[in-house]
Parts: C-alpha cells; sequence; structure tokens
C-alpha cells in the first residue's frame, strides 16, 4: 500500500508541476489543485497508514495512541482544504480580472505560446 | 528632576501640534514657546550639579540582555549644548510666527520643529551611544521634513533630498563607527567609553574607527567634500535654516567631534584628517562666500566656514584650541542666528534676498539694519564682539602650532587669508543690502517688520556684544565648566580677554581688516555680476551628486532587469528548480533507504483506485489547455481518489471536508469557465509559426522533464518516510486527553476547536477575508468583450423554447429546469438538517463546523444552478456578509467568554444544562466555537460562489441592453443610471468596444443579497 500511496503522490506532484509552468491561467489553477492533493496527501501520510483506525476515541480506557491514526495531520490538511478552497477562489476571480483587463489568458498578461 | 522629560517633552508637544488646525499660528507658536521655556527651565536647574562638576545619569532599561539601556547623562558640555538648543528654540519659534505666512499650514511645521528640537536634545542628553545615533538619524529626517516643508518647490525638494542622503549615509557610518567603538571600549555607554581612551587609540581598528566617525560628523557639519548640502538646504523656510542650518543641527557633527575628543584626538591621523577638513572647509567656504548673490548663500557658506574653523580647531590636538572650539560653537550660534534671522527679515520684507537687487534699506529698515551690521561685525571679527574673540584664540593657536615647516608657516597665512574673506563678505553683506542709494524695483515695499520678530534678533545681538565686551565675567564660567567636562583633570590655565596686548595674532587681525577691506573694494564690480563662483564653480559638489544618484538609479534598474523576471513561468521554474535543489542537499551524502517498518500488504481494490486516479491526474495535464471541462472532471475525480485515500487510512473527517470542497470547487471553476477565451487546437497550430512550435516543444520537454523528476522526488520521499517508524510527537498527548480534558470522541474536532482553537480562529478569519476580497475584486469585474455575450448553449436553449427562462417573478423557472428547481428547493431545509447534523455530532463524531456550513453552501448554489441566477437572487433569504460577522463574533464570543470564568481566552467553558422536554444537556463553549465555524464557511462559501454566479447576468444585460428585466434585488436608481449610460452608448458592440463595457459595467451593482446598493450606484464615479 505504501507504495501505491507514494506513487499516488508522484503523479499528482508531476502532474501538477507540469501544469504550474504552462502559460495559460487555467492550466496553472488546474495544476494548483492537483498539486494541493499531493500536498494534503504527503502531510497525511506523516502520520504514517493505518487502516481501520480513525481517532475516535469511545472509551476513557480505550485512550491509547497506539489504537489509533495520528490526529495532527489530519487536523493538518483538514484546515488546508478549506483554505485551499479559499485561495482557488481567490485566484480563480484574479486570473478572470486579468483575462478582462489584458485580453488574453496568458499568465504575464501577454507572451509566447507554448 | 528628571533628564528624560527634557527630550520626551518636545516630542509629546509635536503630537500634539500636529492635530491642532491648520492656520493655527499663534496657539501653535505657543506650544512651541511653552515646550521650550519648559526645557529651558529644566536645564537651567540642573545648573547647581553642573558647577560641582557632577555628571547627571538616568537610565531606563531597553534590552539588558543585549546591554542596551535608555541612559540620559548631562555634564557641563552637555549643559551648555542642552542651552543652546532649548534657547535658540524659543527665540526661533517666536521668530517663526512672524515669518511664517497666513496659508502656510504652520502646525506642521512646529510639529517637525519641535520633533526637531527633541531629537537634537536626545542627542546631546545621550548617555549610550547606539542611542545617541538613534536621535542623530532623527535630526536628518526631520531636517528633511522641514527642508521639504513647501514641498510643491523643486529646490525645496531637491535640497530636502540631497541633505538626507549625505547626512543619513554619514550618519550610517556613524552607527559603524559607533559599533566598533563598543566593541572595543565593551560598552556602548558614553561613560565607560569615555574612559578608554588609551586602549582606542592604540587598538588596531582606531583608523577605521576614526575615519567613519569623521564621515559621520563631516556630513552633518557639511565640512568639506560634504559641504554642498548645505547652501542647497537653504531652501527651507529661513526659521529653519537659523535653527537646524546655522545653530543646531549642522553642530551636532562638532558636537560628536567634541564628545569623542578625549577618546580619539591626540594622533597624527586625528590631526591630518579632521585638521584638513576643517582647513579646507574654512578657506573654501568663506571664498566661496564672498561670491554667492543670494543673502542666504553667504550666511551658508559662512557656516561651512566657521564651522570648519571649529573643526580645525578641533583637529589642532591642543587643548586651548579645544576651548576655543566650544566658545566658538556658542558665538556662532548668536551671530549667524542673528544674521538670518536678518536675511529672512529683509527677504519677509522687500520679497527677495537677491543682493544685485537690493541696496539702501537703512532708511526702511533702520533696526533690522543696525542689527544685521553687529551680526556681520561679528562674523567678520571685528574687536568688542564675541566673534573677535574666538578669532583672536584661533589666531593663536595657528601661531603656535607645532610641526614642520609648512604646517607651522601654512596654518597662520591660511588664517589671515579666511580673515580676509570673511572681512570681504561681512561687508559685502552689510554695505550692498542696508548701504548705497535706495532702489525701487522690489516686489514689496520694505518695512521694519513686527517688533516680536526683532525681538529675538536684538536679544542674540545684544548677547553678542555683551560677551563681545565683558566675556570673562559672562561666559568665562559657563566655558569653563563645558571644557572641563570634557577634558576632566587636564585643563589648562587660560583668560579670557579682549585685550591680550600687542601680539602677533591682533597684527593678523589688522591685516586681516584691512586686507578685507580692500579686497571688497577691488571686487565690488565684479561682484554684482557674478553668477558662479571663480575657479572653483567646476567641481560643483551638486552637480556631481545628482549625476552617481542618477548613474546609481540606472545601474540599479540594469541590475534588477538582469537578476529578476516578471515573467511567471521562469518564477515558478526557478522555485522549483530551487526546491529541488535544497532538497537534494542533505540526501547527498549517500541518500535515503528504505525504512524498517512493515509494509502493508497491498490491496487490488486500492490499485484500482489510484490506477484510475493517476490517469485523470495525467488526463487533467494533458487536456487543461483545449478541454478545460474535461480536465476539470478529470482533476474532481482525482480529487476523489484522494477522498477515498483519507477514507481507506482512517481519516472520516478529512474525507467528508474533502468530498464536499470537491464539488463546491468544481461549482466554482465551472462558473469561472464562461469568462475564458475559446482556444481550439487546429486554430493555435496553424497561426503560430513552425519556428515557435519548435521552441514551445522544446519548453514542454524541459518541463515535462522538470514534472517528472519532481514527481519522482516526491514519491521517493513519502516512500521512505511511510516506511519508516514514526518519531515520538505531540499526537499521543492529544488522543490520551481528548475524552477527558476536553469531553470530546473526535480528537480531530477537538484538536481543532478546543487544544488548537486560536489556530483555528486565525483560520477562519483568513478564510472570511478571501471572501470578501473575491467580493471586493468582483464588484469591478470587466470581462473581456467576446465572452460578453450570451453562451451558445443558453442561445439556443433560448430559441427551442422560444421563452427566456430567466423570468424571475415565476413561482418555478419555466422550461426544461422546473422539475429539478422543485427537488433542489426541496433539498434545502434537508441539507439544513443533515449541516444541523454535522455541527453538533462533530465534537465526538465525524463532522463540525467546516463540513456543516459547506453542506449548507453547497444546497444554496444548487438553487443558482437549477434555478438560474436571477430567478435564485430574487428570493434570497440568505446574507453572507451577516454571516461572516456573526460566525467570527460568535467564535471570538466563545474565546472571551472564558475570561468570565477566570480562564485563559478560548478555554472551554462547560456545564449541564437542564432543559424542559429535552432534559438535561451537555453544552460548552466549544459549541459556540463551532457554530461560529459554521456560520463563517456559510458565509464565506456562499459569497464567493454567489458573487461569482452573478457576473453571468452581468453578461447577459450587457448583451440585452434595451430589455432590463425587473429585479428585485437591484434598486431603481442603480437601474436608471446603467439605463442611461447604455442609451447614451448605443452602439457599443463593433465600433468602440474596449473603454464602453467599462462604463457600463461600473454601474451594475452585483446583486449579491445584502450589497449596500446605493454605495454602488453612484453614476460619477468611473464613468
Amino acid at each position: 500500500m505504501e507504495t501505491i500511496y507514494a506513487l499516488a503522490i508522484g503523479v499528482l506532484t508531476g502532474s501538477g508541476v507540469w501544469l504550474l509552468l504552462r502559460p495559460r491561467t487555467f492550466q496553472v489553477i488546474v495544476g494548483l489543485s492537483l498539486l494541493s492533493y499531493a500536498v494534503n496527501l504527503f502531510i497525511f501520510g506523516m502520520g504514517r497508514l493505518l487502516i481501520g483506525g480513525a481517532p475516535i476515541i469511545e472509551t476513557l480506557s480505550k485512550a491509547d495512541p497506539a489504537l489509533y491514526d495520528d490526529p495532527v495531520p489530519q487536523a493538518l490538511v483538514l484546515t488546508a482544504i478549506v483554505i485551499g478552497f479559499a485561495t482557488t477562489a481567490l485566484f480563480l476571480v484574479v486570473l478572470l480580472a486579468s483575462r478582462g483587463l489584458t485580453g488574453n489568458d496568458h499568465v504575464d498578461g501577454s507572451g509566447p505560446e507554448a | 528632576m528628571s533628564l528624560a522629560w527634557i527630550v520626551l517633552l518636545p516630542f509629546a508637544g509635536s503630537l500634539c501640534a500636529a492635530f491642532l488646525p491648520s492656520h493655527a499660528r499663534n496657539a501653535a507658536a505657543g506650544l512651541v514657546d511653552v515646550v521650550a521655556v519648559i526645557c529651558v527651565i529644566l536645564v537651567v536647574l540642573h545648573y547647581p550639579q553642573m558647577a560641582a562638576g557632577e555628571v547627571v545619569r538616568q537610565s531606563l532599561q531597553w534590552a539588558p540582555g543585549l546591554g542596551l539601556e535608555i541612559t540620559f547623562r548631562l555634564d557641563g558640555f552637555a549643559w551648555l549644548f542642552a542651552m543652546l538648543v532649548t534657547v535658540m528654540g524659543a527665540l526661533v519659534a517666536l521668530y517663526a510666527r512672524y515669518y511664517m505666512a497666513p496659508q502656510d499650514p504652520v502646525p506642521r511645521f512646529f510639529s517637525f520643529f519641535l520633533a526637531f528640537m527633541g531629537a537634537m536634545l536626545g542627542v546631546v542628553l545621550s548617555g549610550n551611544l547606539i542611542q545617541l545615533v538613534m536621535f542623530w538619524e532623527m535630526t536628518s529626517l526631520t531636517s528633511f521634513m522641514l527642508i521639504a516643508y513647501w514641498y510643491h518647490r523643486d529646490d525645496a525638494r531637491r535640497g530636502a533630498r540631497m541633505a538626507l542622503t549625505i547626512t543619513a549615509a554619514g550618519g550610517l557610518c556613524l552607527l559603524a563607527a559607533v559599533l566598533i567603538l563598543g566593541h572595543i571600549a565593551g560598552s556602548y555607554d558614553l561613560d565607560v567609553v569615555l574612559r578608554s581612551g588609551d586602549l582606542v587609540r592604540g587598538h588596531s581598528w582606531y583608523l577605521a574607527v576614526l575615519v567613519l566617525i569623521a564621515l559621520g560628523a563631516l556630513t552633518k557639519s557639511a565640512q568639506f567634500p560634504f559641504h554642498f548640502w548645505l547652501p542647497h538646504a537653504m531652501a527651507a523656510p529661513t526659521p529653519v535654516s537659523v535653527y537646524l542650518h546655522s545653530a543646531t543641527m549642522v553642530k551636532a557633527g562638532v558636537f560628536l567631534l567634541v564628545r569623542l575628543w578625549p577618546v580619539l584626538s591626540g594622533t597624527e591621523a586625528w590631526f591630518w584628517i579632521i585638521g584638513s577638513a576643517g582647513l579646507c572647509s574654512l578657506v573654501l567656504g568663506a571664498y566661496a562666500a564672498v561670491f554667492q548673490r543670494d543673502m542666504k548663500g553667504v550666511l551658508a557658506y559662512s557656516t561651512i566656514s566657521h564651522l570648519g574653523l571649529i573643526t580645525l580647531l578641533l583637529g589642532l590636538n591642543s587643548s586651548l584650541a579645544l576651548i576655543a572650539a566650544i566658545f566658538h560653537i556658542m558665538n556662532h550660534a548668536t551671530f549667524k542666528a542673528s544674521l538670518f534671522m536678518a536675511a529672512g527679515m529683509v527677504d519677509h520684507e522687500t520679497g527677495t534676498r537677491d543682493l544685485s537687487r537690493l541696496s539702501g534699506l537703512r532708511r526702511a529698515m533702520p533696526i533690522t539694519a543696525t542689527l544685521a551690521a553687529v551680526g556681520a561685525a561679528s562674523m567678520a571679527g571685528v574687536p568688542l564682539f564675541n566673534g573677535f574673540l574666538s578669532k583672536e584664540m584661533f589666531f593663536t593657536e595657528t601661531v603656535f602650532v607645532s610641526g614642520n615647516l609648512v604646517t607651522r608657516l601654512g596654518l597662520p597665512i591660511m588664517a589671515v587669508i579666511w580673515g580676509t574673506l570673511s572681512v570681504a563678505y561681512s561687508l559685502r553683506f552689510i554695505l550692498q543690502v542696508f548701504f548705497g542709494p535706495p532702489t525701487h524695483d522690489l516686489p514689496r515695499q520694505p518695512h521694519e517688520p513686527p517688533r516680536w520678530m526683532l525681538f529675538p534678533s536684538a536679544l542674540l545681538v545684544a548677547s553678542c556684544l555683551v560677551v563681545g565686551v565683558f566675556p570673562a565675567e559672562t561666559v568665562g564660567p559657563y566655558l569653563d565648566m563645558a571644557a572641563s567636562s570634557v577634558m576632566g583633570e587636564n585643563m589648562p590655565s587660560h583668560s579670557l580677554a579682549v585685550w591680550h596686548g600687542l601680539n602677533l595674532p591682533l597684527a593678523m587681525s589688522l591685516v586681516a581688516m584691512v586686507a578685507g577691506t580692500v579686497l571688497y573694494r577691488a571686487l565690488g564690480k565684479y561682484q554684482q555680476g557674478a553668477t558662479v563662483v571663480p575657479i572653483i564653480n567646476r567641481f560643483d559638489g551638486k552637480h556631481l551628486f545628482e549625476f552617481y544618484l542618477q548613474k546609481m538609479d540606472v545601474f540599479a534598474r540594469r541590475l534588477l532587469r538582469w537578476l529578476s523576471t516578471e515573467r511567471l513561468q521562469v518564477q515558478v521554474l526557478l522555485l522549483i528548480g530551487a526546491v529541488f535543489a535544497s532538497a537534494l542537499i542533505p540526501l547527498s551524502s549517500g541518500g535515503l533507504p528504505p525504512g524498517d517498518k512493515p509494509v502493508t500488504p497491498i490491496e487490488p481494490a486500492f490499485a484500482l483506485i489510484w490506477l484510475v486516479g493517476a490517469f485523470c491526474a495525467v488526463g487533467a495535464a494533458t487536456q487543461a489547455k483545449y478541454h478545460r471541462l474535461a480536465a476539470l472532471s478529470l482533476s474532481g475525480a482525482a480529487g476523489l481518489a484522494t477522498c477515498m485515500t483519507f477514507v481507506w487510512f482512517s481519516a472520516p473527517d478529512l474525507a467528508l471536508t474533502q468530498l464536499i470542497v470537491e464539488v463546491v470547487t468544481l461549482v466554482l471553476l465551472l462558473l469561472g469557465l464562461r469568462w475564458l477565451p475559446r482556444r481550439y487546437k487546429s486554430v493555435d497550430d496553424n497561426i503560430v509559426p513552425l519556428q515557435a512550435r519548435v521552441r514551445a516543444q522544446t519548453r514542454r520537454l524541459r518541463d515535462l522533464g522538470l514534472a517528472i523528476i519532481a514527481g519522482s522526488g516526491m514519491a521517493a520521499l513519502s516512500y521512505s518516510v511511510l516506511t519508516r517508524q514514526a518519531g515520538e510527537g505531540i499526537s499521543p498527548f492529544f488522543i490520551e486527553n481528548s475524552l477527558s480534558l476536553a469531553g470530546g470522541s473526535n480528537v480531530v474536532n477537538v484538536i481543532l476547536v478546543d487544544f488548537r482553537g486560536f489556530d483555528t480562529m486565525g483560520e477562519i478569519t483568513v478564510v472570511g477575508i478571501v471572501a470578501l476580497t473575491v467580493f471586493a475584486l468582483l464588484r469591478r469585474f470587466r470581462p473581456a468583450i467576446e465572452s460578453m455575450g450570451l453562451p451558445v448553449q443558453q442561445r439556443e436553449q433560448n430559441g427551442e423554447t422560444g421563452v427566456s427562462p430567466r423570468d424571475s417573478h415565476a413561482l418555478l423557472p419555466e422550461g426544461p429546469m422546473m422539475l429539478p428547481a422543485v427537488i433542489v428547493q426541496l433539498l434545502l431545509p434537508v441539507s439544513g438538517m443533515v449541516a444541523m447534523f454535522f455541527l453538533l455530532r462533530g465534537h465526538n463524531e465525524p463532522g463540525g463546523g467546516f463540513v456543516a456550513g459547506l453542506v449548507v453552501a453547497t444546497a444554496v448554489i444548487l438553487q443558482y444552478l437549477v434555478g438560474g441566477t436571477a430567478w435564485a437572487e430574487s428570493r434570497t433569504r440568505i446574507y453572507p456578509h451577516y454571516w461572516i460577522a456573526t460566525g467570527l463574533l460568535c467564535a471570538v464570543g466563545a474565546g472571551v467568554s472564558a475570561w468570565a470564568a477566570g480562564r485563559p481566552f478560548l478555554s472551554a467553558v462547560a456545564g449541564d444544562v437542564k432543559l424542559p422536554v429535552i432534559g438535561a444537556m451537555h453544552l460548552s463553549t466549544v459549541l459556540l466555537f463551532d457554530l461560529g465555524v459554521f456560520l463563517l464557511v456559510v458565509g464565506a462559501a456562499v459569497l464567493i460562489l454567489v458573487a461569482l454566479a452573478h457576473q453571468s447576468r452581468r453578461g447577459h444585460r450587457r448583451h440585452g441592453t434595451g430589455h432590463i428585466e425587473a429585479e428585485g434585488a437591484i434598486s431603481h436608481a442603480a437601474r436608471t443610471s446603467a439605463t442611461a449610460v447604455g442609451a447614451a452608448v448605443p452602439d457599443h458592440t463593433a465600433a468602440a468596444p474596449a473603454p464602453v463595457p467599462a462604463a457600463v459595467m461600473a454601474h451594475i451593482p452585483p446583486a449579491v443579497p445584502g450589497a449596500t446598493v446605493p454605495a454602488m450606484a453612484r453614476p460619477d464615479k468611473d464613468s
């Protein structure tokens, strides 16, 4: 499973980086969202992978850290997902404004095709 | 009596003066005078201690860990200087009250004036070297503001900039010097440094300290070769010239040299560096003063010359010369200030300061003429005036200087030449302006200035006379006190007297006076027409300064162009490259082998999920250019794979949030798609030339390589982390205490709303700000021309059904969307219930405010999607701004309520409440906090989505200018203005499309519910 998980992060990162380097604003926004999946998975992975150990404690006697998945990366990723939505929205609006002002959708407002 | 008050009072006064009404000349000047007089009294009260030879100190802790404290220190010399600063301040403020025109905004002037006074007193009273540099730079800054007071004048701005550049650069040198000095002495405390003179002089860094201190002092005192800023600083109002550029600020440089005299002087290097700078300024300043046409120009160059005299005296390494220097600091301040005041009065009353135009003013302005004549006599060094005394002391020092023949002969000769030139320019200053035939072509009819404007000048002139006649009785004790506080035990005996018998210095004085008169007569004709200073005009510091400033500007711009780029792609490339390189460095020592943690066996279903996920990710990457909708769907599918991974590996909260965010993000991007230009692969391939295509292919290959490297790097890194045992972190604490301390089973939620509630509060604030930013940006959204019309699909749809689906009055949207609309409307209350469910159980089960908020937002945006924007907006009940505000208030309220229980901010306060029907209930402020998160997330998400959705109406309205439908959310006024603009420009699609939509758009308010429509309906704005 670790192999698949790592490969998934790799593929998402690769696709995201490729899109980040593209000249069209829409490509960059899709690239950012792919890259944020990769980063979220990476942060989540820092707590290691555990199946069937959701950090929900039923009784006090069961409050043993070994039984549960690490909750700290989960809390970090949860806020990251919400913030990610907000920044995507902001980027989209800036993108649209730039498109309206410059008349094209190049990341620099104008430039060579690629 | 507190020393700190002497420094703080002017700053406090400055703050008060800044808030006075702009024409309160009397109040502002009165405030300055009151502050100055109080400061004078505070300083005078210290006299008994000073006379007894004591040093008064007062320390406040500043950064004790760094050995820094704010120390105020008053000794005899500082006392004399503080008196000079405060008394002059009081006199100049009185003068300025009459000098400034009624239309000048005087509070600004007096505010900076007081700030300068405070800074100058800070320099004088500092007992710590770092602190001294701080106040030193503050004097440069306030001086800048005062020179540029009439900032509409180009010469004022240029002069101010030049003065600031040079004095502030000198200040930086001084800071470096002080740091080295403190390092050598082991402390920045002035007393410690003053005691370690031998240590400093013997240190190998002595020369560096000396050169840096000299740079600081010489720039401040306008000494050669940095003298050129002072004449240009004369663009300041005359009171500023009086106070800063003759009496106090320019004296800060020589003040520092005197202050550090016990530490630095007594060496050959001191003699050559300080002495030669002083000598050059002395002679060149006097020479240039002879040829000035501007009265203030004469005085400025004369100031350079007289400061050169003080610097030269200090450079001579003789204790008697030091006494003469301190004496001349005082004398120069009195006569030069009175002369500047006279120049200001002539300017004020006649409207000009041009020596070639002024003549015979003594009839119209007899008192001014007398005062100026006495001041000029003192400046020229005529017996019975105070200038004569210090000049004689200077001549004596030059005669008795030791050294080789060149110095022994050269210095007295230079001194006589200086004396001659001084007499010449002083004579010209008086005879030209006040004597000779009266002129009548002056801008104003001259008459005597008001009495209180004359008073400060008269007082100074009187003191010139009294000191000149009875030196030993008047200033003797103060001078001794000041000099002995600098020199300590080694104070030589000296006598202040007008008559020392017939000796060589007196003979030199007489020669200078005769020669000066002859020179004035000889130059008479030539001077009248002179516009430049002969010989040395080629070495104009101002031109050099501006030349190099411009060169530096050009160089900086070139460097910037060479080192940086505005192109995003290059920046991202560099960023990724840098990240990769910095990740490689720790790995270079031997790589990262797989760890020892046992690997979880592969499950085919998970492998399949990610097979699809990887396919979708790569698909999104390849399709994003030409098939945006496909790319969005594929990227969403990759997101779903991520979401399922969260489920798989025990993160239900993440999965929930990710799922809903995925939906909301998809809707958001879909809403944005409409405004992007169409792009067809076939078209692109045809229009781009072959060469460019080859270049683009190369670039793609390079990026592909980088993407593969980045991807495999991340994969390898993840793998090696995942196969290692986790280190001991903070997580066990949360798991162990979540239930017992916070009373919640869901650890992730407990971390978010309780343990790390402060982080979450910051986060929701950011989300709220982003939402408002998006809203604000969209208010002035200007879409591209070609995306203005209705999309093809909508046009086709309208064509088929024959009716517009946007009849906002209908109970349900007509057309094919009627049925879905019914379902979606039913969904709204259901989604509210689901949200409440998630919110309330969040503390113990997967859920929480974030998820609940996004659920509601999704339900709201569904109404838009299905019912159409116009229809949904006409019956909206949600006001996102209020939700954001209420959410934040709830969160803060939950945090603050802990105070009521006497606990720190954001601590959870819980208790059991008995409710009727329901029974006992456990309530906690944590729930209130989570409610705040919920409200804010609803508000922010809805605000973003709705603001974006509304833009489609903007395009539609623009398209059909003629028929604007009645819409509930838009005020009548806004509609009228939009119609008016639209009607005024009937054909705007073909001819001149660009500016018109902008004008039209500016008047169409986004009908976001709750938006303040009247504010946006101002037709005058942006049109």
